[in-house]
Formats: structure tokens, sequence, C-alpha cells
């Protein structure tokens, strides 16, 4: 029996209760520990990191993508180019504010299924690990002072990488809470007496009255529907890369100090050139929307990591476009990112430098870096960090991410 | 605490409402499982759809060869076949809302998540309800070693927990093509499905189980087959005993599974499940002896755990301590404002999508899609979110009207949907509602009917 095990199985007996709930018992009044955020952004769908980082300087690489790479990239070292793309990032890099990890990869191997490999990348675990809560979650169960506001998942599914014991708040940014000036009232005094609910509705009115749209007081029926209808529309597609940043950045000027939140449509088997114009315009959006909307002080003390369930072909396929694959990249921003540099050892392209003759070859555990940025952010102990938050993971060969 | 015919439908059954039959006693609640439910609202069976999945896997052939045609046929199997799932959806929800009591739909709901399952691919994705209707449907009643087997040998879970994937060690195929064992269904089925997580295995059983389970293939046909030289030769110990010899026999792996459903540990983790669900987040440990020791007595026979569920007094506990989780809020509402079966299977998929499939979503509940093989957490905070508990309030006050014409009085709904449990501030709120669909909203969104 695992130390693990035997602490899950410790929650599972307390479980919880009404009493218990965060909502209602504040687990702590101090402070959001410290200045420092970290925001996750999750790439559903495996981006290519080939493709978006490009290794011009690599002699292999321009026979293996003669179609997909589309467009001149833009200068980022001697060996390096940037996806046109996202153009927009590029004066980033020169400001140090925007890197990359190349070459680098969850545990997952050879199955190279988007559901299990994202479960994995969002657990934090090894293959054959038992999928039961989030990295970020734990991560926050193990930092002291942490209230519910400290972690906030955005965009509101219910994503294993918050997902656990550790209190952390959700909303969507399309999410609505509207209600007459009566209904409030009624609502108030029937919830009296059911302290969770009248703790989930107040922080809910606060949130919904946060935003410019979609809150607020309203009378008639029609109001009503409207403003159902139209967040139904947004649950069904989805919020924009642009109000889910916006909101994580107004959320980091508050208490929250760990956001995290998903981007898809990264995965790229036909006319790739065509399908990544979008996903790269929406992830350019997000990272410019998390600037802006932070300012430069709090900026300056952000890391934003993107990651993916995995990386694609190295060779493109016959339909212009890449298949799933093993390493990939992994983008840093922010103000407290070590930028200007892509980070990592480069495998090579060659025939027998490809993980089984057909994937980038990882040099380095993805998790390692995100263990690092927990580390130096959070002052998150090593030894937590390789035993707990990441079970297994062996950081000592990490190179630092962070300023 | 004693039985109460009203707690009974909301406690252990779908709601109150116009339609609602009271059961007299808990032997009437135990008597309500033998209902018409599953043949008036039928759902289909794995094997009665192996052909949409052979075909599907055909045409992606055909694909990939660049052959005409193949990509627009795809599309419209996929179609045809989603259409199929959305008509079983209907039917769940039918089945829930027509139920006189509703105690055999909630615990089908129960076991489908204590079994939980995903289709991990587009394409068994509206296959994932023939799970239920195959594997737990025909064992709800019955003995819980039986539903087990149907669960481990299902093609839905063989293939959600990577058990097709999975070759024995030292098997023919396994030398042969260089594949090896994948642990996860036997872990699963020992930390989740039976023992429990605190129960009395070790890694080396979880190991040991993953080698005797290893054999099953899909049969093209719907099922699973067992197939020897994939399997490893024994024998296997676990939990102190073995199984099999040098030849495979998928009889071991039935024998095993016997075993394991009848350990005490196991009786106990399910006699706790059961009490969570239905009674208490944090339940009364009395009550898991109880059921547990039931399931001992009686050779892990499910009717004899949910009568002694039913007679324990904790069971009657009149205050609520459970929050209706969003499928469970759905349909009691459903059925409290009179929406019949009929209107729902002939609803359009629009209208379903409206109501209940996105709100759900909202809630923090997408159907058939759960956070991981350990299924929808049971404990109140996790629904009654700012979130969750904003989705629910939109919802209790917006999709009525949309479905009800004329809409209810509220005085009088509060009474249809809440009958004796009422409590006088939901009354004062029905009351003093400015509209009726306000007042409707409001009872819907009250503690008194978001509790059971």
């Amino acid at each position: 029996m695992t130390n693990t095990q035997t602490r899950r199985s410790f929650l599972t007996q307390v479980g919880c209760c009404l009493a218990a709930s965060p909502l209602v018992t504040p687990v702590a009044l101090a402070a959001a520990p410290g200045d420092k955020r970290l925001v996750v952004i999750i790439l559903r769908g495996a981006m290519d990191g080939l493709d978006v980082v490009r290794p011009l300087g690599d002699r292999d690489f321009a026979a293996l993508r003669p179609n997909v790479n589309m467009g001149d990239a833009l200068p980022l070292n001697d060996f390096f180019g940037l996806h046109p793309g996202l153009a927009g990032l590029h004066p980033l890099w020169a400001k140090g504010e925007l890197g990359f990890v190349h070459a680098t990869s969850t545990p997952y191997r050879d199955k190279r299924s988007h559901f299990d490999g994202q479960d994995l990348l969002e657990a934090g675990i090894g293959p054959g690990g038992a999928i039961r809560d989030g990295w970020l979650n734990r991560a926050l169960s193990l930092m002291p002072g942490t209230q519910l506001r400290t972690g906030f998942a955005v965009g509101g599914e219910d994503a294993l990488l918050m997902h656990g014991d550790a209190p952390v708040s959700t909303w969507a940014p399309d999410a609505v809470l509207t209600l007459s000036t009566q209904s409030k009232r009624l609502l108030g005094r029937m919830y009296h007496d059911a302290p969770l609910f009248a703790a989930a509705m107040d922080e809910a009115v606060d949130l919904a009255g946060t935003l410019q749209a979609g809150g607020g007081d309203i009378e008639t029926y029609g109001e009503m529907r409207e403003a159902m209808g139209n967040a139904m529309q947004a649950t069904a597609k989805g919020s924009t890369a642009e109000k889910l940043a916006q909101f994580t950045a107004e959320r980091l000027l508050e208490d929250t100090r760990i956001a995290s939140f998903s981007l898809g449509g990264w995965d790229t088997h036909n006319g790739q050139a065509r399908a990544l114009r979008k996903p790269l315009a929406e992830f350019e959006r997000a990272i410019l929307t998390l600037r802006d909307g932070l300012g430069p002080a709090a900026w300056g003390q952000t890391a934003v990591l993107a990651m993916t369930e995995f990386g694609r072909t190295a060779r493109e396929n016959g339909s212009q476009g890449t298949d799933h694959g093993t390493a990939g990249a992994m983008v840093l921003a922010g103000g407290a990112v070590r930028g200007g540099m892509v980070h990592g050892d480069w495998p090579g392209l060659a025939n027998a430098q490809l993980y089984k003759e057909r994937d980038l070859m990882p040099t380095s555990d993805l998790r390692a870096h995100a263990g690092t940025a927990l580390a130096g952010l959070f002052g998150l102990a090593k030894s937590d960090l390789e035993a707990h938050i990441f079970p297994g993971l062996d950081m000592s060969a990490a190179p630092g991410i962070l300023r | 605490m004693r039985f109460n015919p009203q707690i009974a439908a909301t406690r252990f059954g779908t709601g109150l409402g116009p339609t609602a039959v009271f059961a007299g006693d808990a032997g009437g609640v135990l008597a309500s499982l033998d209902d018409d439910m599953a043949g008036r609202f039928p759902i289909g069976h794995m094997v009665d759809h192996a052909d949409y999945l052979s075909k599907y896997r055909d045409l992606a052939k055909a694909r990939r060869k660049g052959e005409d045609g193949a990509r627009e046929a795809q599309k419209a199997l996929r179609i045809a076949m989603k259409d199929r799932s959305q008509d079983w959806f209907r039917a769940t929800l039918a089945r829930q809302v027509a139920a006189p009591v509703g105690f055999h739909e909630r615990l089908s709901l129960f076991w489908t998540d204590h079994f939980t399952v995903e289709g991990k691919q587009a394409v068994y994705r509206p296959l994932v309800a023939t799970f239920t209707e195959d594997a737990i449907q025909p064992h709800i009643t019955g003995r819980f070693a039986d539903m087990l087997k149907a669960v481990v040998t299902h093609p839905i879970m063989l293939h959600y927990l990577d058990q097709f994937a999975s070759v024995g060690e030292g098997s023919v195929v396994g030398q042969q093509a260089g594949k090896g064992l994948n642990e996860n269904l036997a872990r699963e089925v020992l930390e989740l499905h039976t023992l429990g997580v605190g129960g009395s295995y070790t890694q080396t059983d979880v190991r040991e189980f993953a080698k005797l389970l290893a054999g099953f293939r899909y049969d093209g046909k719907g099922g699973a087959v067992y197939r020897a030289r994939r399997a490893s030769p024994g024998a296997e110990v676990i939990l102190g005993k073995a199984y099999g010899d040098d030849t495979p026999r998928v009889e071991d792996v039935y024998q095993a599974l016997e075993d394991i459903a009848a350990h005490p540990d196991t009786a106990r983790h399910l006699a706790w499940k059961l009490a969570v669900h239905f009674v208490a987040d944090r339940p009364d440990p009395e009550l898991v002896a109880h059921i547990a020791a039931a399931y001992l007595r009686s050779g892990g026979d499910l009717m004899a755990c949910y009568e002694a569920l039913l007679e324990h007094p904790a069971a009657w506990a009149p205050e609520a301590q459970k929050v209706r989780r969003p499928i469970e809020f759905i349909t009691a509402s459903l059925r409290a404002l009179g929406i019949t079966p009929k209107a729902i299977m002939a609803a359009e998929t629009r209208i379903v999508m409206q109501s209940v499939v996105v709100p759900m979503r909202m809630m923090g509940q997408p159907w058939e899609r759960p956070p991981g093989p350990d299924g929808w957490p049971e404990d109140a905070g996790h629904w009654i979110t700012p979130q969750g508990l904003a989705a629910r309030l939109q919802w209790a006050m917006t999709v009525p009207a949309a479905i009800t014409n004329p809409l209810p009085d509220p005085r009088n709904f509060a009474r249809t949907a809440l009958g004796d449990l009422i409590d006088s501030d939901t009354d004062f709120a029905a009351r003093a509602a400015a509209t009726r669909w306000e007042g409707v909203g409001l009872v819907l969104a009250s503690p008194r009917f978001q509790m059971r």
C-alpha cells in the first residue's frame, strides 16, 4: 500500500460534510501566498511542436516537412524559428518574456490516444498510475495559506488538472446568474439555514457581478431566457480565448495565484497549414490578453506554461498534416520565466534519432519543468514535488526555466 | 426515525410528482423494483449494434485508401448511430420520470456510476448506454458477483480500462509480438469495484490479477472472447489463493471474480458506497455494518442489501443530507412539472439539448463524460459550487416555462414538488414570488428540492 493510497482512504472516510465545505469554512484567513502567479494552459488535441518552434538548423528537418510548415518562420536564434502565426508574440521573445522547452513530453508512450494522454498530463503521474486528481490540485494542497480563490479553474469544465481534495474556484466567463431583486431576496431567505447554498450563491453573485455582461438584475422572463440562451450557446461552443484570458487576468489581480484553462483545435491531421491558423491566433490572443490584463507589475511576477498531451509525427502524412507523436514543445511566457531561450537538449531528427523512427525523441519529462515552476514560484519542496505532486519524477536535470 | 412514503420517494426514488405512486412501507419500495420500464422505454444492446462498429472501421479503412464516398458514408453512419443514442438518452430520462417509485432507476444510475465507463474514442461514445443495459440492468436485483462478471467481460469496460491491450506475460502472443501486460482494469476492479482502496490487497495481487485477466479480445460481434494464446500460463495467486495452471481457462477468471466478490472487504466497500450515495456523505457506521452483514449472510445478494438499507432507522433520518446530482435534479423537476414520458420520447433533439444536455454540462455533470473511473463525486460541496448552483438556478427559472404551458400556480406546485416535506421559507417564497416562472423556479431552487 503506498502513501498516496493511505492518504486517499483517510480522506474518503472523512468525506466532506456541509460544515466542512470550503465555501462555508474558509480554509485560512491569511493573504494569498506571495505575489507570484502561475497560469497553466492545456493545449488540447496535441500541438505540433515541430511546426510552432521549428528546428530550422537541423539538417533533416526540411526533408521531413515539405508541405505542412506554412510560411517563413520568424527568427528565434540561430537554430530555431517561430511559426508566423504567432508573429504577435515575437516581440516578447526579444524582451525575454517568451521562451520554450523543446523535445519534452509526459511519460506517456506509444498508445498516442488524446484521452489517455490528456489524463496523464493533467494527473501528472506515470503510465499505470491511478487517475484520481490533478497535479495543480495536489500542489495547492501542499501550499500554506491558500484560500478558495487561490486556485481557479477557468472555463467551467471540471478539468482533471484542478480536480481534487484541495478547494478551488471554478467559473466560466460565460456563466450567468441573472435574478430579479425579489428572487434574490427570497433565495436569501430560503438559504439562510443552508450555509452551503448561501455561500455558493454569494460567491456566484460576486463572480457574475464582476463581469461586464451577463451578471446583474433582470425583471422579465424574456431577459432571463435570453441570458440563459447566451450562456448555453457559449457552453456548447466554449468560451473564446480572449474571454478566458481576460477573466483569468482579473482573478490573478485579486486573490488568485494559480489559474488554468484549456484551448483546443490542435489536432491537425489534415491541411495543417490552414488548420493551425485559428488555434495559433487564439493562443496568441490569450497570451497578449493576459499580459495586457495583468499590467506590467503583475505580468512581471507571472509564469505562463502552455502544455499539450503529446507532440506530432516528425514526418508529415499523406494529407498535408501530421499524426499523433511523442515529444513536442512547451511554451513559456510572462515576466517570471527565463525567456529568449529554447530550453532542453535537442535530440536530432535523423531517422535513428527519432523515437521509434517516427516521433521527436523526448529528452526531458514535461513534469520536471512544471515542478521547477512550482518550486520557484511558490517554494514547494523538491521532495514533495517528486513524491506527491509528480510521483516518481526525477527533477535533478531540469533546466532553470524561471528568471 | 421511521419509514415515510415521501422521504422514500425522494431519497430512494426519482421524486414526487403527479404520477408518483407511494410505497406503503419498505417492502413496497423493494416490490417496486419489479417494473416494466426497460420494456416500455427500450435501450439497445451491444450485440445488436456491433455491425455499426465493423462498418465504421471498414469505412475508415476505405477512407484512408481514398475511396470515393467513404467519407460521406462514414459521416452518415455516425449520425444515424448518434440519433439512436439520443433516443436511448430520452429513454433513460423517460424511465426516471415514468417509474412509479423510481428506486430501480436510481439503482441503475448508482451501479452504472460504481462501474464507471466512458467511450474513449468518438466511435464508442454512442454505445456507452448499452453497457448499462447489458451488464447492469439484468443484475440490479441479483447477485453482485454476476454483475461483476458481466461488467468485467463487457467490451465497453474492456476497452475503457485498456484490457483489450493487455497481453499475458509468457503467452504465445506476448512472446511473438513483444506485447505486455496492462494493469489498469485489474487495479480498478480491486480498488474501486470490489475491495475498495483501503482493502487488504497489495500491488502483487494487482499484478497477479492482471496476469489472470489477460486474454480477452473483442469478438467482432459485440462481445468479448477469451483467447488462451494471449493469456499468461498460471497459476496466479490472488489474495492468497492460486488460480489456474499451465493451460489458461476463462473459468479461472470467473472463479477469481466470485472469490473477490465474496470477500468481507467487498461487502464493507459496497455497503459504504450504498449508504453514502443514498443516505449521507458521512453515513452512520452502524448502517454500513448492517448492509455489509446482509451482503455476507446472503452470499452477495443485492436484494438483501437493499432490504438492509431500507430497514435501518438511519435511512429514514428526517433531514435530507444529500444533494441531488444534476441528472437527479433535472428528472425530479420534470416529474414534478408533470412532463409526460411520451413528451420526453417525442421531444426534438434541439429541445433535449437545450433543456437537459447543455444544462447538465453547466451544472458539472456532462452526461456519459465522467471525470474518471471513480465516477461522479458524492459530496455536496462538489455540486453546490458558485458555478454549479448558478446553473441550477438559471435552469429552475427558465426551462420550466419553456417546456410547460401553462406553468402551474407556484403555491400548488410547491405542494406537488415537496409534499409534506415543504418548509415555511419555501412556502413563503412560492407565495411571495412576483411571477409564476419565478415562483416555480424558487421552489425548484429551494434546499428542500435540491436535497433528498
